[in-house]
């Protein structure tokens, strides 16, 4: 009897690993966003939402191929993402930091309201499912496991393409320094931009990941959102090592938590944790010392 | 001055006896939930103006709701009782929150997202406890309006729309009460100055800890009794009306729409707000489902934009300036 506990103790451990993954791959994008932008995407899911939707109507209801439906769905979050920024936190960029959180919690609201209008508030799924594996005496999704590795891989990407490439130095080079960019000859707008899309397509990223294991509704995007907002806080809004590593001290009190007791009581304890380590340590668990 | 005093009480007569000229109960139920919604909004703009931007007021309005209404309906204690239960366990909430965030300094983006999380918990800890609290399908207070009475005082439940319009009122003006009190009192430059610089405002002797402790557990509470009019008049309520992100965010909105450093805005915003949405789901929300949103969330996003002071604020400031 002990033995099967500790096995199914062990699977819920490992779903949680399969799951910080993914909320790191979300982390990465919002704080890739708040480190160089100083804004909080608070409809960050919500785009990622978004994504779901554009994939599964082009994979169902356009009959694409699935990976060319994934492409499309990572380009056109890409593009909203641009879009968010030029239109919507542009205006604000010099406004109170209030108001740039406010007006992402006016676009959380829009694109539920899009994708309500949209394709109503049925639960869609795309109708692909992976068998599970098992491993030993544990059956472990394939989704999972697949989406693991894709989250892995973009981050340890992204992580290159900002430490190696022209592009990547100057974002990390306008996050630590604001004033001095522009005196040096880089255009802030540009590269705001440009992270604005690859934040986008992180988020496009994630939803292709997302897709695959749960059904598409209008409100999906809040059962991530508050997660990955808090995820970075603890991690230290705009460090992106801490928030990564943030995810799955999370995704643990989620799976452990929610196999322990119940789902809910999972997210209860993450978010108490959360609130604790506010006090503890309020610039986040893994803030340099100042 | 003077002519502002006679302003508000032409204002306040004209509001008490507007139930007698006949609109119907429709109107009455309109105006109720305006003023509600207006106490609810003036209540968190009352730490929202002073720099203590909070998402997480959900997690207040959610124990006045269902503290009273799970105490009525298990306990049969009074809801007059319950809303005082509700309200010092709502304190405590305040001060654990508060306590830390203002002694280590947790402010701006911070605080924001500390009580977010907050009111996350509320809501999760209120679906978990499904067998008590009807889980994410909400829960309705015990009638007691039996043998066709009209009138439960005890129960604090009503048929007569009436009656709830003059208990509502009664509220809000209260709320603008503590709004002006605040607005007045020593607290408000001391608060200003902290959230301009608090490092200069303690080195000038303000407590700043204790000060903003003090308005956040005023806010609070009046946000907990909001929570307990709205689950009396409303007779139902569920975890993600009363608690849930939606019901957060758009206390802040109602309050920074409307103006929230002026007196009425909060209240401007909530009728505002009211009538958007109302005008919306009578004029395209049957046609095509999650339109009435749509437009909502768009006119939020340029208001916030375009606005920034609010609808009173701006309009105030341009009077000042002509006259």
């Amino acid at each position: 009897m002990n033995d099967i506990f500790d096995i199914y103790l062990l699977e819920a451990v490992i779903n949680g690993l399969l799951l910080g993954g993914l909320l790191a791959l979300l982390a990465l994008g919002l704080n890739l966003i708040f480190g160089v932008i100083d804004v909080v995407w608070i409809c960050y899911a919500e785009m990622m939402m978004i994504g779901m939707y554009v994939i599964w109507w082009l994979h169902v209801e356009q009959g694409w191929p699935l990976l060319g439906a994934f492409a499309a769905g990572i380009v056109s979050i890409a593009v909203l993402g641009a879009a968010l920024h030029q239109f919507v936190i542009r205006p604000v960029l010099s406004a109170e930091p209030i108001n740039q959180l406010l007006v992402t919690g006016g676009v959380l609201f829009f694109l539920q309201a899009v994708a309500t209008v949209a394709f109503g508030v049925e639960f869609r799924n795309l109708g692909v499912r992976l068998p599970t594996v098992a491993i030993g005496e544990m059956n472990l999704s394939l989704a999972r496991l697949i989406a693991f590795a894709v989250a892995i891989a973009a981050i340890g990407g992204t992580w290159l393409f900002l430490s190696r490439s022209y592009i990547g130095t100057a974002i990390r080079a306008i996050s630590q320094d604001r004033g001095i960019m522009p005196l040096m000859g880089v255009d802030p707008g540009r590269i705001y931009l440009t992270t604005s899309a690859l934040g986008g397509g992180l988020a496009g990223l994630a939803a292709c990941l997302l897709v695959l294991q749960y059904d598409i509704h209008p409100a999906i995007g809040l059962s991530f959102g508050p997660i990955t907002f808090l995820i970075c806080v603890l991690g230290g809004l705009g460090n992106l090592i801490g928030g990564f590593l943030a995810a799955f001290i999370f995704a643990q009190f989620i799976a452990v938590g929610g196999f322990l007791f119940q789902l809910e009581w999972g997210y209860v304890i993450a978010f108490v944790f959360f609130i604790a380590t506010m006090f503890w340590k309020p610039e986040g668990l893994f803030a340099k010392r100042r | 001055m003077n002519r502002s005093w006679i302003l508000g009480g032409v204002g306040l007569a004209l509001l008490l006896v507007a139930p007698f000229a006949g609109f119907g109960t429709y109107p009455l139920h309109l105006a109720i939930m305006a003023l509600l919604w207006g106490f609810i909004y003036t209540s968190w703009s009352i730490m929202g103006r002073l720099g203590m931007v909070s998402f997480g007021h959900g997690a207040f309005l959610g124990i006045g709701a269902y503290g009273s209404v799970l105490l009525w309906n298990t306990f049969g204690v009074s809801p007059w009782l319950g809303a005082l239960g509700a309200i010092v366990l709502t304190l405590a909430l305040a001060v654990l929150i508060g306590w830390p965030c203002f002694r280590f300094r947790i402010v701006g983006h911070y605080f924001a997202l500390v009580t977010l999380a907050l009111s996350e918990v509320v809501r999760l800890v209120i679906v978990a406890m499904r067998d008590h609290t009807g889980g994410s399908l909400g829960i309705t207070p015990k009638s007691a309006l039996t043998d066709g009475a009209t009138v439960a005082v005890g129960a604090l439940q009503f048929s007569d729309k009436l009656v709830w319009f003059y208990l509502v009122v009664a509220c809000w003006l209260f709320a603008l009460w503590v709004w002006r009190r605040v607005d007045r009192s020593m607290d408000r430059l001391a608060l200003e100055a902290i959230s301009e610089e608090e490092d200069a405002a303690a080195s000038i002797g303000i407590d700043v800890s204790r000060t903003k402790l003090k308005v956040t557990m005023l806010s609070a509470a009046m946000t907990c009794v909001g929570g307990v009019l709205y689950a009396q008049y409303q007779l139902y309520v569920n975890p993600e009306t009363v608690s849930g992100i939606g019901i957060s965010l758009q206390m802040v909105f109602g309050a920074i729409a409307g103006g929230m450093f002026v007196m009425l805005g909060p209240t401007v915003g909530a009728v505002f707000l009211l009538a958007l949405s109302e005008t919306l789901r009578i004029a395209v929300g049957n046609t095509i489902h999650g339109l009435d949103l749509l437009i909502y969330g768009a006119l939020l996003v340029l208001f916030i934009i375009y606005l920034p002071k609010g609808i009173l604020g701006t309009l105030l400031a341009r009077l000042q300036r002509t006259g």
